[in-house]
């Protein structure tokens, strides 16, 4: 008992008083975390991308939009969206002066592949970000992977409400909307076209995204007054859909709805029109077919069958806005052809981590966690967007498309009907649940 | 009814690629004993003789696009179109049809190429590294073409005028409101004529009989001087002509990507066992009668009872059968029992 004087007692309560008084981003950035780089003259990203599999194609435009981003954050090329961002921090010297260098992995759009392309490239080759997919069930898998190895996912393509829902990760940010966003957005459009009495008939693909995709869609149609006459769910590895589309013929239904993605929706949707849906009158009125997640890699497989159709899309490459104009062009001049929106969300993605790293001043996930943590920026298409802090979720407009009647050229393949505001499509983060988790790991 | 029928209906159209595809499957272990996993892969090979000559008809001029200001990019016409106007469109529509006639050299070429150059090494091993290699190759096959095509789905067009639906219903006294896409009965009958051509091939030419023979007893059919090898050997291009036009036929249905063969093939090699290994009667029987009840079993009314039946029915039948019959429902007396 001797040994504790009062002095003792006071200098130690000033000491940890001051250490719990330090700005925990001055603290976090002075600790030991994965890959620190240190003094190292560059740093490396990982870009786990399908190059092989059903989405191979989507993967290889996401891997264009990379290198593209990386040739811009290293001060080479046309610079892209780094002119138009605000605010930017970057400088075109790399990320606080480190050359960004990339190594890449195969997702092949399963989980245990992606997880072990991910985990490779934290370990064997030392990145600092992991980024890309093209499918919500290895977003969510390898989102979790992240947040226990400490290191930050930059998602991909994902559009399951439980990417940022009940799976939401505090080391996990997503771009991309969602598929509550897709039913907010396309509800007053599909009142407008087809009026508020119709009856719905869903074919949804057997995997997370396609249930919250038809929750969402369900919610939101019959909040207009739509009834659901039935709810599909069909193999994701299914092809011939004619056992699934014969019985809403006889359904009494006025309007399919396919929740499916890729390959999936190429072939339902082709299928549907053969059989001639669109041809129908039902219950008085023309029959219709809504997909409420486009794309135009995905148009493109649907040939003609798109024609006139409703959905809705993260970005189109002919939107107007500047930021979405100096990456078309920046993206055409090198590849030849337009980005889709998967390689989109992946360039402005990697842009936005860079800029983080820039504010927060190092590389420490827990500085750049928190320096993304309610960003707002504005000039990288879709108007003025938000991190949200509370789910990691971007906030931004969302496109209303329907498929060309008449495309002007090859690529002309979705015309933008409405460019839907944030606030219609924002919700609150507690109605999906989840947890995003501790900052430290 | 109408709902019985329109299954009935989409029963046939799927049995019918499942029938073509086990056709030539059984052909080709009938005659060669050969257990071919890259048959799959000649369904599809046949599928991108569609897409080759589609691309052949749409050879373009390009034209600076003027709609893109943003970065150089280019307008294709094809020269069909320039040239001919609304008759080369027409042509251009018909591609599918075309391509028979350019499927069926190429597919005897593949089959010949690949039976001489690869598969006859390995008639003296075990079925399992028949597998192996044939299924190696039909990888190799896959990503060869990936690479020239890519990996999306390719949609190829129907002909304008069977591009819409028949009044089924009407022909048969059904509903008005009954109808079905024409090209999928066009299919059902292109399916059925090709198995009856096979057939009558193999029943009624010297050459089918001999092979027949030989598929009975080798030794003997060899010992008269025949030689059986090369017969079996067109045998074999025969059977890679029926997968690819089988493919060719299907590419307006589903559009073709590289991965679309080994969708297939799973479920042909099903369908061969089920319906006898080497039986070529008990193949055509056995893919008609899975796609049939593989449609019923996706009624909604089926899976309210059996939820997730649709997904399993086919290898729930074929498991009863191998425990019941385990030669089949048509299979020679002794093949697969031991």
């Amino acid at each position: 008992m001797s040994d504790i004087s009062r002095r003792g007692v006071l200098k130690a309560g000033a000491i940890a008083g001051a250490a719990i008084a330090t700005p925990t981003i001055f603290a976090s950035q002075a600790q030991a975390f994965r890959n620190d780089p240190g003094s190292a003259k560059s740093i490396k990203l990982g870009f786990n991308v399908p190059q092989t599999g059903p989405y191979s194609e989507e993967g290889a435009d996401e891997l264009r939009a990379y290198k593209l981003a990386v040739k811009h954050i290293n001060g080479e090329g046309d610079g892209g969206m780094m002119n138009t961002m605000k605010p930017l921090s970057l400088k075109g010297n790399g990320i606080l002066g480190k050359k960004v260098e990339y190594v890449t992995g195969d997702t092949q759009t399963k989980s245990d592949a992606a997880r072990a392309s991910a985990k490779r490239m934290i370990e064997k080759d030392g990145v600092l970000m992991i980024t890309g997919g093209s499918s919500s069930g290895v977003a969510v898998a390898v989102q979790g992977l992240c947040q226990e190895m400490g290191t930050i996912f930059m998602a991909g393509l994902t559009h399951s409400n439980d990417t940022t829902g009940k799976d939401k990760k505090r080391y996990g940010f997503r771009h991309f909307f969602n598929a509550y966003m897709s039913g907010a957005a396309l509800a007053p459009v599909l009142e407008k076209e087809y009026g508020k009495d119709r009856r719905a008939y869903h074919l949804t693909a057997d995997y997370t995204w396609g249930w919250t995709q038809e929750e969402s869609i369900k919610n939101a149609t019959e909040a207009l007054g739509w009834q659901t006459v039935n709810t599909v769910r069909t193999p994701l590895k299914a092809s011939d859909f004619s056992s699934y589309i014969t019985p809403v013929l006889n359904s009494g239904a006025d309007v399919l709805i396919l929740n499916h993605y890729g390959k999936n929706m190429v072939d339902s949707l082709t299928q549907a029109v053969q059989f001639g849906l669109r041809d129908k009158q039902v219950n008085g009125k023309n029959f219709e077919i809504v997909v409420p997640l486009f794309s135009r890699l995905m148009a493109q497989g649907a040939g003609k069958n798109i024609q006139g159709i409703l959905g809705s899309t993260n970005w189109n490459w002919a939107l107007q806005d500047a930021g979405s104009q100096a990456f078309v062009k920046s993206f055409g001049a090198e590849y030849g052809f337009p980005p889709s929106m998967a390689a989109h969300t992946c360039y402005v993605q990697t842009l936005l981590y860079a800029d983080a790293c820039e504010r927060s001043g190092g590389f420490n996930p827990v500085g750049v966690i928190k320096a993304l943590e309610g960003h707002e920026f504005d000039g990288m298409g879709n108007g003025k967007t938000l991190y949200r802090a509370e789910d990691h979720q971007c906030f931004k407009d969302v496109l209303v498309v329907r498929g060309n009647d008449n495309p002007t050229s090859q690529f002309d393949l979705l015309k933008v009907v409405q460019e839907v505001p944030r606030a219609q499509v924002e919700y609150d983060p507690k109605i999906f649940g989840g947890e995003l988790g501790p900052y430290e790991v | 009814m109408d709902a019985i029928f329109i299954q009935i209906l989409n029963g046939l159209d799927k049995g019918a690629a499942y029938a073509l595809i086990a056709l030539g499957l059984t052909l080709a272990f009938g005659t060669l004993g050969i257990v071919n996993f890259a048959h799959g892969a000649l369904f599809m090979l046949g599928a991108f003789c569609a897409v080759s000559m589609q691309k052949l008809l749409t050879i373009s001029n390009k034209v600076r696009d003027t709609s893109i200001t943003f970065f150089e990019a280019y307008k294709e016409v094809p020269y069909l179109e320039l040239w001919w106007g609304d008759f080369g469109t027409t042509i251009i529509e018909w591609s599918v049809p075309i391509s028979i006639l350019m499927a069926i050299p190429v597919m005897i070429l593949v089959g010949i190429a690949m039976e001489r150059g690869l598969i006859r090494h390995f008639y003296k091993r075990t079925h399992a590294e028949q597998i192996l290699v044939t299924f190696g190759l039909a990888i190799v096959i896959q990503e060869v073409v990936k690479h020239f095509f890519g990996a999306n789905p390719m949609p190829q067009e129907i002909p304008g005028f069977v591009s819409g639906s028949a009044p089924v219903g009407t022909f048969f006294g059904l509903s008005d409101a009954l109808v079905y896409p024409w090209w999928r009965l066009i299919y059902f009958l292109f399916a059925a004529s090709i198995i009856g051509g096979v057939f009558m091939f193999l029943q009624y030419t010297t050459y089918g009989m001999v092979v027949r023979a030989g598929m009975a007893d080798r030794d003997t059919v060899g010992l008269l001087g025949i030689n059986i090898q090369r017969r079996f050997t067109i045998v074999f291009a025969l059977a890679a002509v029926v997968a690819g036009l089988a493919g060719v036929m299907y590419t307006p249905i589903l559009p073709p990507d590289y991965h679309m063969g080994m969708e297939f093939l799973v479920l042909s090699f099903v369908v061969v066992v089920v319906g006898g290994m080497g039986s070529l009667p008990g193949a055509v029987a056995a893919g008609f009668l899975l796609g049939i009840l593989e449609s019923f079993s996706s009624m909604n009314e089926i899976k309210s009872l059996l939820p997730g039946i649709d997904q399993i029915i086919i290898y729930l039948i074929a498991v009863v059968i191998i425990l019941v019959r385990p030669r089949g429902l048509m299979g020679r007396k002794g093949v697969m029992e031991s």
